[in-house]
C-alpha cells in the first residue's frame, strides 16, 4: 500500500495544480508542490523501514497492465534495498529543490504549470524507480524524458528553449530505440520482464544474446545518462529553469542509466564484454566532458559539462565491477551537484538572469552564503577530503586500478585520475570567475531569501557529511545495505580485497586534485581569460563531436526526408500514377479516331479481320 | 440487433432524405439521433458480448438463393472493438459537422450511407454482401470530397475513387476464384474458411491472394499504393479525414486479417516476407515524408501511411508464422498489437485530424505548420490536446499507441527480427516529426497574427475529449479492449494451421 501511496501523492499534486492550479492562490500552488513531495519523502521512509525491503523487497501489483496470449505484464512497483535507496534520493533531494523553487520562481506567471510538471516528474522518475518489472521501468524512463521536454522547454516563448527541449527528447528517443529492442530480445528469449525471472533466466541465455541485449539496454543509458556519443542534449538543456537542472539534469533523471545497469546487474554480469564497454565509455565521457568544462564560459554548461562527467565516472564504476561505489556516487554527486546548480541559481537570481561568467565576478562579498555553499559543493566535486565526493570518487578509482590488476585496462584508471585532475581546474575557475575579484556587472546583488537559502544549506551539510555513508572509518553504512543486494557481483572483490591497495593509490586522486586546485588558482588567479591557444578552440567546439553529427546525420536525414517528399514521392511514385492515368487516356484519344462514324470504315475493319482470322485459320 | 446497428443510420438518412432543407436544426438532430442511437446499441452490443464465443449475434438469412448469396452477419472480437469505433467516430463527426452549411442535407444523408457501409463491411458474413458494402463506401466519399472538399477536390475524389475502384475490381475477380472453387459454389466467407477451397491449388491461390491483396493494399494504403491519400486528405472535409483515416483505412487491414490471412494461409506465408517489407517502407518512408510537410493534414496523412506500415508489420508476421506451432505466440501477439493499433489509429489519427480542422475550419484557414508559432500560451485547451493526441501517435507509454506498436514489435520480433529492428528506429522519426510539429505551431514566439484566435468551443470540445479520454484510459488499462481481441486472434491462429 505503502508504495502505491509514494507514487500517488506527486501525481495528485500534478493533477491538481494542473487542472485547478491557474485559479490557486501561490501559496497553495507551492504548498500542494512541496507537500505531496514532502510527505512521498516521509512515506519512502517508512517504506523503507519495512523489513520486507531488507528481505527479499516489497511488492504491491496493481493490475495486469498488459496481457495476450502468453505474454503478461503487470503495472507493478516494488521496493528494495536499491528501489529504497532511489527512492530517497529522488523524493529528499526532490523536496529540498521543491522548496527552493518557491522562491526561485516566485516571480513566473506560470507558476502552477511548473510545479505541476516538476510533481510529475517526480512521479515517473518514483514509477521508474519503483517499477516491478523492466517495462514499468520503461514508462517511467519515457516519462521523465517527456517531463524533461517540458521542463527544459518550460520557457516555451524563447525559441532556444523549445529547440533545446526538442533536442533531448529526439536523442534520447534514439537512445531508447535502442533501450526498446533490448527489452524486446530480452522479451522474447526470456518470456518475461519481472526483475527476478530476467535475472534467473540471464545464467542459461546465449552470451552473444545477452551481449546484444545489454549493450541495447546500455544504449538507452547513454541517452537518458548523457554518455558518449548521446550527451549533446544535456548541456543545451541548460535552457530550463534552475532547479529544473539541479534536479532533473544532475541529481535524479539522468542518474537512471547507472540506476538500471544496478538493477539488472546479473544480466550485464553474464553478458560477455558489455561492461568493458560500459567501462570504456564512462571513462572516455568522464575525460572528454571535464575538458569542455575547462573552456565553458556559461556557468551552467560548466556545471552541466561537469555532470556528463561525474556520470562518466558513474558508469566506470559500473563497468569495472565496483557497482556499489558507483550508486555511493550517485547518491554524493546528487547531494553536491544539486548544492551547485542552486548556488549557481542563487547567482542568476541575483543577476537578472547572466550566466557568462565574463560578467560575473566579485560576489563573494554581497552574496556570502551562496559563495560558501558554491564552495562546499566545488570542493566536494574536486574530491578534497573529508567531502562527500572525495569518498565515493576514491572508491571508484581504487576499483579502476584493481579492475586493471584483474586484466582490465590501466588506462581506464589513468583517465579517471586525469579527470580528477581537469575537474578540480575547472571547478576552481569556475568559483574564482563567480566569485572573486572586482565585481564585474555593476549592480546590487543580493543574497537568495531564506526559502532558497535552507535547502542549500541542508544540501551544503549533505554535501560535507554524506561521504560518512561510504567512509571505512564510518564503517561504510551505505556499502554495507547494499551489499545483499550485489551479493553476487562486486562486493566480494570489495570484501576480499587485501586492504586498501597501498596508500599510494587512496593518496594520489587526492594529490592530483589538490595539484589541479593550485593549477586553477594559478590560472585564474586574476580572473584572466585564459584561452589556451588551438587545444583551447579544440575544446571550445565540443571535441567538434556536434558538428561532426551535424554534418554526418542531421543534415543528410534532412535533406533524405526532402529528397523522398519533394522528388521520389510527388514525380517518382505518384508520377507513376498520374502516368498510369495519362497513358489510360491518351490511347483513349488514339483510338477515338477509329470511331469514324462512316460505315464504309467499320466495313472495312471487318474484312480485314475477317481476313486476318481465316489466314490464321489456314496457316496455323 | 446488427442489422438496426449498421441500418439505423441508413433510416435517418432516409428521413432526411424526406425532410425539408430549409430546417436545419432538425435535419441535423436527425442525423445526431440516428448515428447516436447506432452507437448506444453498438455499446448495449459489447456488453452482451461474450469474450472468446467466437461469432455471436448472427443473422441469417437466404438473399439470391440460386447464387447461394446469404444475408450473413456477425462479429467477433475482431469487428466488434472496428464497429464500435465506427459508430463512435461517425458520432464525433456528425457533432463536429454542427456548422456545415453547404448542402446540409445532402451532406448528411451521404454522410449516414457512408457509415451503414463502413459498419456493414465490419459485419458481413457472406462475400457478396461484403462486396456490396466495401462499394456503398466509396461513392459517398467520393461526393464528400468532391462537393465539400478543398480547392483540389475534383482531382482528389477522382483519383481516390478510381484507385479504390481498380482495387475493388481486383478483389471482385478474388472472391469468384475463391467462389467457384468452393464445392458446392458458396459466398459464406465462414464456409470458405473452413474447406480452404484453393489449398490445394497454389497458382490459383497465388492469383487470388494477389487480388485480395490489391484491394486490401491500396485501400491501407500500403507503400507504394499510397498516393491518393494525401491528395484525398487534404482536400476532404474535417469529418471526411475522421472517417477517411479513422475507419475507411481499416477496412483493407481487416480485409487481410479477415480474409487473406484464414483463408488463404499457405499463399499469405509464401508472400508475407514481401508483404513486410513493402510495410517497413510505409513505416520509414511515410515518417521521412512526413517530416519534409509543410502541411498539417498532409504531414498527418503521411504519419498514417507510417503507422498503418506498423499494422501491415504485424499482420505479415503473423501470416509468415502461419502454420508454424512454435511461432503461433508470437503471431498471436504481433496481431494482438496489429489489432490494437487499428483501433488507437482510429482513435489518435481520428483526434489529429479533428484537431486540424479546429485550427483550419473556423479559424486560420490555412494549415501551413510554419505560418503558426507560439499558440501555447494563447490556446492552452487546444495545446493540450493535441500534445496528449501528438504523444500518442509517436507511442508514449501510457498512452494508446504505445500498448499496440509495443505487442506489434514483441510479436513481430519473434519472426522477423532484423525488420523489426528497422521498424523500431521508425519511432525516432515519428518522434522528430511531431515534436517540430509543436515547436512550429504552438512554442517559440507568439505570432501576432493570431492574436484573436479563440480556443476551442464546446462543439469541438464534445468531439475531441472523449477521444483524448480514450487514449489514456487504454494505454493505461488496455485489458478490456486486448481481452476482446486476444481471444479473437488465438483462435484465428490456431485455425491457421
Amino acid at each position: 500500500m505503502v508504495l502505491e501511496v509514494i507514487v500517488a501523492l506527486p501525481l495528485a499534486g500534478w493533477l491538481i495544480n494542473g487542472l485547478a492550479g491557474g485559479r490557486l492562490p501561490r501559496g497553495v500552488v507551492g504548498a500542494i508542490g512541496c507537500g505531496t513531495v514532502g510527505a512521498a519523502c516521509a512515506a519512502s521512509v517508512m517504506a523503507a523501514g519495512d523489513p520486507a525491503v531488507a528481505g527479499g523487497g516489497l511488492t504491491a501489483t496493481l493490475f495486469t497492465w498488459l496481457s495476450a496470449g502468453e505474454f503478461t505484464v503487470s503495472a507493478g512497483l516494488f521496493m528494495d534495498r536499491l528501489s529504497a535507496l532511489m527512492a530517497l534520493v529522488v523524493t529528499g533531494v526532490g523536496f529540498l529543490i521543491h522548496v527552493y523553487s518557491i522562491g526561485y520562481m516566485a516571480d513566473d506567471p506560470a507558476y502552477a504549470r511548473y510545479f505541476a510538471y516538476l510533481n510529475l516528474f517526480v512521479a515517473s522518475m518514483l514509477l521508474l524507480v519503483l517499477g516491478g518489472n523492466l517495462l514499468v521501468l520503461f514508462v517511467g524512463w519515457e516519462l521523465v524524458g517527456l517531463c524533461s521536454y517540458l521542463l527544459i522547454g518550460f520557457w516555451f516563448d524563447r525559441e532556444r528553449a523549445a529547440s533545446s527541449g526538442r533536442k533531448a527528447f529526439i536523442v534520447n528517443r534514439i537512445g531508447d530505440a535502442g533501450f526498446l529492442l533490448g527489452i524486446l530480445l530480452l522479451a522474447t528469449t526470456a518470456g518475461n520482464l519481472q526483475f527476478d525471472r530476467l535475472a534467473a533466466a540471464s545464467g542459461g541465455m546465449a552470451p552473444g544474446l545477452l551481449t546484444a541485449a545489454t549493450l541495447l539496454l546500455f544504449a538507452g543509458a547513454t541517452g537518458k545518462s548523457a554518455q558518449l556519443p548521446l550527451y549533446v542534449w544535456l548541456p543545451d538543456a541548460m535552457e530550463g529553469p534552475t532547479p529544473v537542472s539541479a534536479l532533473i539534469h544532475a541529481a535524479t533523471m539522468v542518474t537512471a542509466g547507472v540506476y538500471m545497469i544496478a538493477r539488472l546487474h546479473p544480466l550485464f554480469l553474464h553478458a560477455g564484454y558489455t561492461l568493458s564497454v560500459v567501462a570504456a565509455v564512462g571513462a572516455v565521457t568522464a575525460f572528454f566532458a571535464a575538458t569542455v568544462a575547462l573552456v565553458e564560459w556559461d556557468l551552467k554548461r560548466v556545471l552541466a559539462y561537469s555532470t556528463i562527467s561525474q556520470l562518466g565516472y558513474m558508469f566506470l564504476a559500473m563497468g569495472v565491477v565496483m557497482m556499489p561505489a558507483g550508486m555511493f556516487h550517485l547518491t554524493t554527486h546528487a547531494f553536491f551537484k544539486a548544492l551547485l546548480f542552486l548556488a549557481a541559481g542563487s547567482v542568476m537570481h541575483a543577476m537578472r538572469g547572466v550566466v557568462d561568467m565574463r560578467r560575473l565576478g566579485g560576489l563573494a562579498g554581497p552574496m556570502r552564503w551562496t559563495a560558501a555553499g558554491f564552495a562546499v559543493g566545488g570542493l566536494a566535486l574536486a574530491g578534497v577530503p573529508p567531502f562527500a565526493g572525495f569518498f565515493s570518487k576514491d572508491l571508484i578509482l581504487e576499483g579502476a586500478f584493481e579492475w586493471a590488476q584483474r586484466g582490465g585496462a590501466m588506462l581506464v584508471w589513468i583517465a579517471g585520475l586525469a579527470t580528477a585532475f581537469v575537474t578540480a581546474v575547472y571547478v576552481t575557475r569556475a568559483m574564482m570567475l563567480t566569485f572573486a575579484g572586482p565585481a564585474a556587472d555593476p549592480g546590487h546583488p543580493h543574497e537568495a531569501p531564506a526559502v532558497m537559502g535552507l535547502p542549500m544549506a541542508v544540501l551544503a551539510a549533505l554535501s560535507f557529511g554524506g561521504g560518512l555513508l561510504g567512509a571505512r572509518v564510518a564503517g561504510e553504512p551505505l556499502l554495507r545495505y547494499l551489499e545483499p543486494f550485489f551479493v553476487d557481483s562486486a562486493i566480494g572483490v570489495l570484501k576480499d580485497r587485501p586492504m586498501p591497495a597501498a596508500g599510494v593509490i587512496t593518496a594520489l586522486p587526492v594529490a592530483v586534485s589538490l595539484a589541479g586546485i593550485l593549477a586553477g588558482f594559478a590560472l585564474y588567479r586574476d580572473r584572466r581569460e585564459v584561452t589556451l591557444g588551438a587545444l583551447g578552440r579544440f575544446l571550445s567546439h565540443q571535441w567538434y563531436i556536434e558538428t561532426l553529427y551535424d554534418a554526418v546525420i542531421v543534415t543528410p536525414a534532412k535533406r533524405l526526408a526532402h529528397l523522398l517528399a519533394d522528388v521520389v514521392e510527388t514525380r517518382g511514385i505518384d508520377g507513376a500514377v498520374n502516368g498510369v492515368g495519362a497513358l489510360v487516356g491518351r490511347a483513349g484519344l488514339a483510338v477515338r479516331g477509329l470511331q469514324t462514324g462512316f460505315v464504309r470504315n467499320y466495313a472495312a475493319a471487318i474484312l480485314a479481320g475477317t481476313i486476318l482470322m481465316l489466314g490464321y485459320w489456314l496457316f496455323r | 440487433m446488427l442489422s438496426l446497428i449498421i441500418f439505423l443510420p441508413l433510416v435517418g438518412g432516409i428521413i432526411i432524405l424526406f425532410t425539408s432543407k430549409t430546417n436545419e436544426t432538425l435535419l441535423k438532430g436527425i442525423a445526431l439521433g440516428a448515428s447516436l442511437a447506432s452507437f448506444v446499441l453498438s455499446l448495449f452490443m459489447t456488453a452482451l458480448f461474450k469474450i472468446g464465443g467466437g461469432f455471436q449475434f448472427l443473422e441469417l438469412g437466404n438473399w439470391i438463393p440460386s447464387l447461394g448469396i446469404h444475408y450473413h452477419l456477425g462479429v467477433d472480437g475482431l469487428s466488434l472493438p472496428l464497429i464500435v469505433l465506427t459508430a463512435l467516430l461517425s458520432l464525433l463527426s456528425v457533432a463536429y459537422s454542427w456548422r456545415i452549411e453547404l448542402r446540409l442535407k445532402e451532406y448528411l444523408f451521404l454522410f449516414l450511407l457512408l457509415e451503414t457501409g463502413m459498419l456493414g463491411v465490419f459485419a458481413a458474413l457472406d462475400f457478396f454482401l461484403f462486396y456490396i458494402f466495401w462499394e456503398i463506401t466509396l461513392v459517398p466519399m467520393y461526393f464528400l470530397i468532391g462537393i465539400w472538399g478543398g480547392p483540389r477536390k475534383e482531382y482528389a475524389a477522382i483519383k481516390f475513387f478510381l484507385y479504390t475502384l481498380v482495387g475493388s475490381l481486383a478483389m471482385l475477380l478474388a472472391i469468384l476464384v475463391m467462389y467457384f472453387n468452393a464445392q458446392p459454389h458458396t459466398f459464406n466467407m465462414l464456409t470458405l474458411i473452413e474447406q480452404q477451397p484453393l489449398a490445394a491449388k497454389p497458382v490459383l491461390a497465388a492469383l487470388a491472394f494477389w487480388g485480395f491483396f490489391l484491394s486490401f493494399a491500396i485501400k491501407v494504403p500500403m507503400w507504394p499504393f499510397h498516393t491518393w491519400l494525401p491528395d484525398a486528405h487534404v482536400e476532404a472535409p474535417t469529418a471526411g479525414s475522421v472517417i477517411l483515416a479513422g475507419v475507411l483505412l481499416k477496412m483493407g487491414t481487416y480485409g487481410f486479417v479477415r480474409v487473406s490471412l484464414p483463408m488463404l494461409p499457405e499463399a499469405f506465408r509464401i508472400y508475407a516476407p514481401a508483404v513486410a517489407v513493402l510495410a517497413l517502407l510505409g513505416i520509414v518512408y511515410g515518417a521521412l515524408v512526413a517530416m519534409a510537410q509543410t502541411d498539417l493534414k498532409k504531414l498527418v496523412a503521411y504519419s498514417s501511411v507510417n503507422h498503418m506500415g506498423y499494422v501491415m508489420l504485424g499482420v505479415a508476421s503473423a501470416a509468415a508464422a502461419a502454420g508454424i506451432p512454435e511461432k503461433a505466440v508470437a503471431a498471436a501477439t504481433a496481431l494482438n498489437g496489429a489489432v490494437f493499433e487499428m483501433v488507437a489509429h482510429g482513435v489518435i489519427t481520428g483526434a489529429l485530424f479533428l484537431i486540424v480542422g479546429v485550427l483550419y475550419d473556423f479559424r486560420a484557414h490555412t494549415r501551413g505548420v510554419d505560418e503558426f508559432g507560439g499558440l501555447g500560451a494563447r490556446l492552452p485547451m487546444y495545446t493540450g490536446i493535441t500534445m496528449v493526441a501528438m504523444l500518442a501517435s509517436l507511442g508514449l507509454p501510457g498512452l494508446m499507441g504505445f500498448v499496440a506498436e509495443f505487442f506489434i514489435f514483441v510479436g513481430s520480433f519473434g519472426i522477423f527480427p532484423y525488420l523489426t529492428v528497422v521498424a523500431v528506429t521508425g519511432v525516432i522519426f515519428t518522434a522528430a516529426m511531431f515534436l517540430w510539429t509543436i515547436q512550429r505551431i504552438f512554442l517559440g514566439p507568439f505570432n501576432e497574427r493570431w492574436a484573436g484566435l479563440p480556443d476551442m468551443d464546446t462543439r469541438e470540445k464534445i468531439s475531441l475529449v472523449p477521444l483524448a479520454v480514450l487514449m489514456v484510459i487504454f494505454g493505461l488499462y488496455p485489458r478490456p479492449l486486448l481481452d476482446v481481441i486476444n481471444a479473437a486472434m488465438t483462435t484465428l491462429v490456431a485455425m491457421v494451421r
